[in-house]
């Protein structure tokens, strides 16, 4: 075996000496040791994110381009690179939103196992999107979803968080064994797990009714795991029960590595198969942007606001997808880097608001926060209208774009069908920022409190990107003059 | 730095100097006057050097001119420039921004509705220097969006229900917009976004067919066509008077601007085609708009309604598609623009000091206030269109070009929105009898006082305007006459 390969793996290894170092100290640290494990596990993980930019830009090890290791299971390339340093963005944003809640009683005594945990399934996120090989996928999702279960359940004294944690094991169940029913299907029928060669034997053989049956159940199975309608029922729940923090892991994290898992999936393999799946994400997307927001109206809870707002945005992510283009694949990466800023935003508003009040996360407990905290409903508001799409924050932008791709294969209706659903998201948007800066506070809200620090830093973080990240093309440019492997 | 990119620039400077304010109501006044000042000189100034510049023999379809690439792959730049019409529009922005701020001297919260009004006029003056389609969607959204909260918060009435109404409609008519852009992106041959570009390709007429009616529909709205006009009673009722003022005077006319500056000057081919639909629909927002203030007894809900219908005449007399017509449209936009600012105004001031705007509960108020009294008199002639104001000459043209049709089709709509004069006349001079003649209703109003000094700035400031273009048209249609000539050569090819 060529060790060679491993020097590929660079982020992976580091991801995997961190865990096993946070692992051991939490487990042999003494008390007084440990007094600094959230500073240290933060700290490091922010130098694993920095390393992650610095392979990006400067390829330390392996070169750059796109390089396949592993007999080609594995493949890295700038892209991936780019898209795994968006996860990393991702979770050290939970990391330092996550600070205030694990210092609670109930949960300060295992804070360790957060970290740890969260750390493997940003590893089965990081196989997803290197995979080259089904298998590797599946067991990448895998990796990615039992230990988000712990998560869920995490704080398990509360009878929603249990339920939350059962609900996703079921769910993660079903969806890997209906994806891998689906694999059965395409390995029987194309002879391989290799991308290439199932590309290859894809074009040489045609298409038949069995391979269809085998993409449709491929994609069922990661549809759960973008919260398509109709898979989505479970989301609302799960998010609801989930403590704050790993819910924002969920709905950004989760669903992001997902979607480029589907991207890469979609152009390298079932390319010949667009004219099917473009019907099917053509019907899915329509669906799914319109029931998501027609319940996002009617939600009284605000992180089952957030479930149903994120299935609605996995509809837009879907509009760059359908398109199959560069340019597509372009506005999709755009868009989920777009929608992690404003995820992360609204959910560390969130998960402040919650630390102070006791976990009331009805969305009249944040009726009047700009009178009280007028620095939270800012960045609330920020979020919310970039996540509805208004300028000059970046959501309107990505948006913007996502809907220029699409129209470029022509999909005009779908995309009026998208915008006029912006409208009906506004409109439930717009009901935030209403509880928020016209409403009168209750009579037991939260008073003027102060912040925690790590939150506030991951706030200040996603303020400046909601704001930079339109106004500044050359982060956009960048993603464009990525490779994308499409055909 | 290009000249036009100040306009951007000083409302931006001036969120930032109010960030820095700590709730210090004169430091903010302060700020609110000196910013707008400047963009009153800077706009003098803008004027000066493009009447030069036309003087000098400069025949481009746009002055000052600059653009910057932004988005390097979609071909999106920041690209500013601006003819006659555009200049004029910003002059009138600038006016009622400044007027807008001496009308909300005393605003609880001042601070923040400074920030949003500012955030709005950014909007506003992005809009008309924006020569890119994607810069100038953009604007147009960040002028939507301030107006939730600014009538949500500071509004009066049933705030939060217009508040919402106003932005959903408006932001659906965005959304039909952005698809026309997109379209007329992609059916010009994805190669610009500058609009003076796109002027130059050929949009294939099949693409026409569909995107004209779409972009036209989505500024339509903004010009509260009927029957896509039910934001604009609410919204106007509900909105605080610069609010009221601001949208109402410039904001409405950034529909009118669109339609002709994209919809119509882009796609000429499928505006003779289709346009006589949406001729049909304006002219029946004129007479339907006059009617409908008939009947009301809400002050802003009169000014609203004629403000349908004033705007509805905006468009009608762009669809006419001649060069009287149009020259018309935009005196009407400037004429209607100043006029309904003026009062909205008034209406502000009195209801700032009787609590109401109930005409039936108002009486006498010339002896009470007679300043603020005459003011509404002269907005009312304005309105109805007596000679030597501003709105006698906008219709005037308006339906002078308009009947220059010879075809039935033509002559009989505008025979058919002709009436609205005679509408108008009916509903302002009701009001004025109600209201400011006769005795004193309530003898509680008896004590009220008469417009303070800052009021008084912003009306004097509106009329002098009003009678200004009264008086002197030929200053006005000039500019827009020679603007016209490369619309009008290619609409009519």
């Amino acid at each position: 075996m060529d060790f060679s390969n491993f020097l590929y793996l660079g982020q992976e290894i580091g991801l995997v000496i961190l865990f096993v170092f946070l692992f051991l100290y939490d487990a042999f640290g003494s008390k007084k040791g440990k007094k600094y494990f959230q500073g240290i596990a933060v700290a490091l993980f922010a130098l694993l994110t920095a390393y992650g930019f610095v392979e990006m830009f400067y390829p330390l090890f392996g070169g750059s381009g796109t390089v396949k290791a592993f007999g080609g299971m594995f493949t890295r390339s700038t892209l991936t690179i780019f898209m795994k340093n968006i996860l990393n963005v991702t979770t050290l944003m939970v990391f330092l939103q996550a600070n205030g809640w694990l210092k609670s009683n109930e949960t300060a005594v295992r804070q360790g196992e957060f970290y740890t945990i969260t750390l493997v399934t940003l590893l089965g996120m990081y196989l997803m999107i290197s995979a080259n090989n089904f298998m590797l996928l599946y067991i990448g999702m895998e990796t990615a979803s039992l230990p988000l279960a712990c998560l869920c359940a995490y704080n398990k004294s509360r009878e929603k968080s249990a339920e939350a944690g059962v609900k996703y094991v079921f769910i993660s169940a079903l969806s890997s064994g209906i994806m891998l029913f689906g694999l059965s299907f395409l390995y029987g029928v194309l002879g391989s797990f290799y991308y290439t060669d199932m590309a290859n034997s894809l074009v040489a053989n045609g298409i038949n009714g069995l391979i269809i049956t085998g993409f449709v159940f491929f994609f069922a199975g990661l549809g759960f795991k973008l919260s398509l309608v109709p898979f989505h029922l479970w989301t609302a729940d799960v998010y609801e029960g989930a403590p704050t923090s790993v819910t924002a892991y969920l709905s950004v994290a989760s669903k992001g590595a997902a979607a480029f898992a589907l991207i890469f999936a979609l152009y390298q393999v079932f390319a010949p198969l667009q004219g099917v799946w473009t019907t099917i994400i053509w019907w899915l997307t329509v669906i799914t942007i319109t029931l998501g927001n027609l319940f996002a109206v009617r939600q009284k809870d605000i992180k089952r606001f957030f479930a149903f707002s994120s299935i609605s945005q996995a509809g837009y992510i879907m509009l760059g997808i359908i398109a199959g283009t560069p340019q597509g694949m372009m506005a999709t990466v755009f868009f989920v880097l777009v929608y992690l800023f404003s995820n992360m935003a609204a959910f560390g508003v969130i998960s402040a608001v919650e630390n102070q009040n006791g976990g009331d996360t009805r969305i009249a407990a944040f009726n009047g926060l700009y009178k009280s905290n007028p620095k939270l409903a800012l960045v609330m508001m920020f979020a919310v209208f970039s996540l509805g799409g208004i300028p000059i924050w970046a959501g309107f932008f990505s948006k913007f774009f996502i809907f220029m791709a699409a129209a470029e294969q022509g999909q005009y209706v779908l995309v009026l069908i998208a915008a006029l659903n912006t409208v009906v998201s506004l409109f439930y948007y717009l009901l935030i920022i209403k509880a928020m800066f016209i409403l009168e506070p209750e009579a037991e809200a939260v008073p003027r409190f102060k912040n925690n620090r790590y939150n506030n830093v991951s706030l200040v973080f996603c303020v400046v990107g909601l704001f930079v990240i339109g106004i500044i093309s050359c982060i956009f440019t960048y993603i464009g003059g990525l490779s994308f492997g499409v055909l | 730095m290009n000249i036009l990119s100040l306009f951007v620039a000083v409302p931006v400077l001036m969120i930032l100097a109010l960030l820095l304010c700590k709730d210090n109501m004169k430091a903010i006044r302060g700020v609110m006057i000196t910013g707008a000042s400047v963009l009153v000189v800077l706009t003098g100034i803008l004027a000066t050097l493009f009447l030069q510049e036309r003087a000098a023999g400069n025949a481009a379809t746009m002055l000052f001119t600059a653009s910057a690439m932004w988005y390097e792959p979609l071909n999106i730049a920041y690209a500013v420039g601006v003819d006659g019409i555009s200049v004029l529009m910003i002059a009138l922005s600038s006016i009622i921004v400044f007027t807008g701020v001496f009308s909300s001297w005393n605003m609880k919260m001042a601070k923040e509705f400074f920030i949003w009004y500012c955030l709005l006029s950014i909007g506003v003056y992005g809009f008309f220097i924006s020569v890119d389609l994607f810069t100038m969607f953009m604007f147009y959204e960040v002028a939507l969006i301030p107006m939730y909260l600014l009538i949500g918060l500071w509004g009066t009435g049933n705030k939060e229900y217009s508040a919402m109404k106003l932005t959903l409609m408006l932001m659906g008519g965005s959304a039909f917009l952005m698809i026309g852009i997109i379209g007329i992106y992609y059916a010009a041959g994805h190669s610009t976004m500058n609009l003076l570009e796109i002027a130059q390709l050929h949009i294939p007429i099949e693409y026409q067919r569909w995107l004209f009616p779409t972009t036209f529909l989505g500024f339509g709205v903004l010009g509260a066509m009927f029957p896509f006009h039910t934001w604009s009673p609410d919204g106007h009722a509900s909105a605080p008077t610069a609010v009221s003022m601001l949208h109402a005077g410039v904001l409405m006319k950034l529909g009118g601007y669109g339609c002709f500056r994209v919809a119509m000057y882009l796609m000429p081919e499928a505006t003779a085609e289709l346009g006589w639909i949406f001729l049909i629909l304006t002219g029946f927002s004129v007479v339907y708009g006059g009617l409908s203030a008939v009947v009301q007894t809400d002050l802003k809900y009169i000014n609203a309604y004629s403000s349908v219908s004033h705007c509805g005449l905006v468009l009608f007399a762009l669809l006419m598609m001649n060069q009287t017509a149009m020259t018309g449209a935009v005196m009407q936009m400037l004429s209607h623009g100043l006029m309904t600012a003026l009062f909205f105004a008034i209406i502000g001031l009195i209801y700032g000091r009787t609590h109401t705007r109930d005409i039936r509960e108002l009486g006498g108020l010339m002896q009470i206030m007679p300043f603020a009294s005459v003011a509404y008199v002269l907005a009312g002639f304005a309105s109805l269109g007596l000679p030597g104001l501003s709105g006698f000459v906008a219709e005037m043209t308006i339906f002078v070009g308009a009947f220059q049709h010879a075809d039935l089709f033509h002559r009989s709509l505008t025979i058919f929105a002709c009436c609205t004069i005679v509408i108008t006349a009916v509903y302002i001079l009701r009001t004025v009898g109600k209201i400011l003649y006769g005795p004193v209703h309530n003898p509680e109003h008896s004590s009220l006082t008469d417009a303070a000094w800052f009021e008084k700035v912003s009306l004097v400031g509106l009329l002098v305007a009003i009678v200004f273009i009264g008086c002197y048209p030929s200053g006005v249609s000039d500019i827009i006459n020679n603007s016209l000539v490369p619309i009008i050569e290619k609409i009519n090819i």
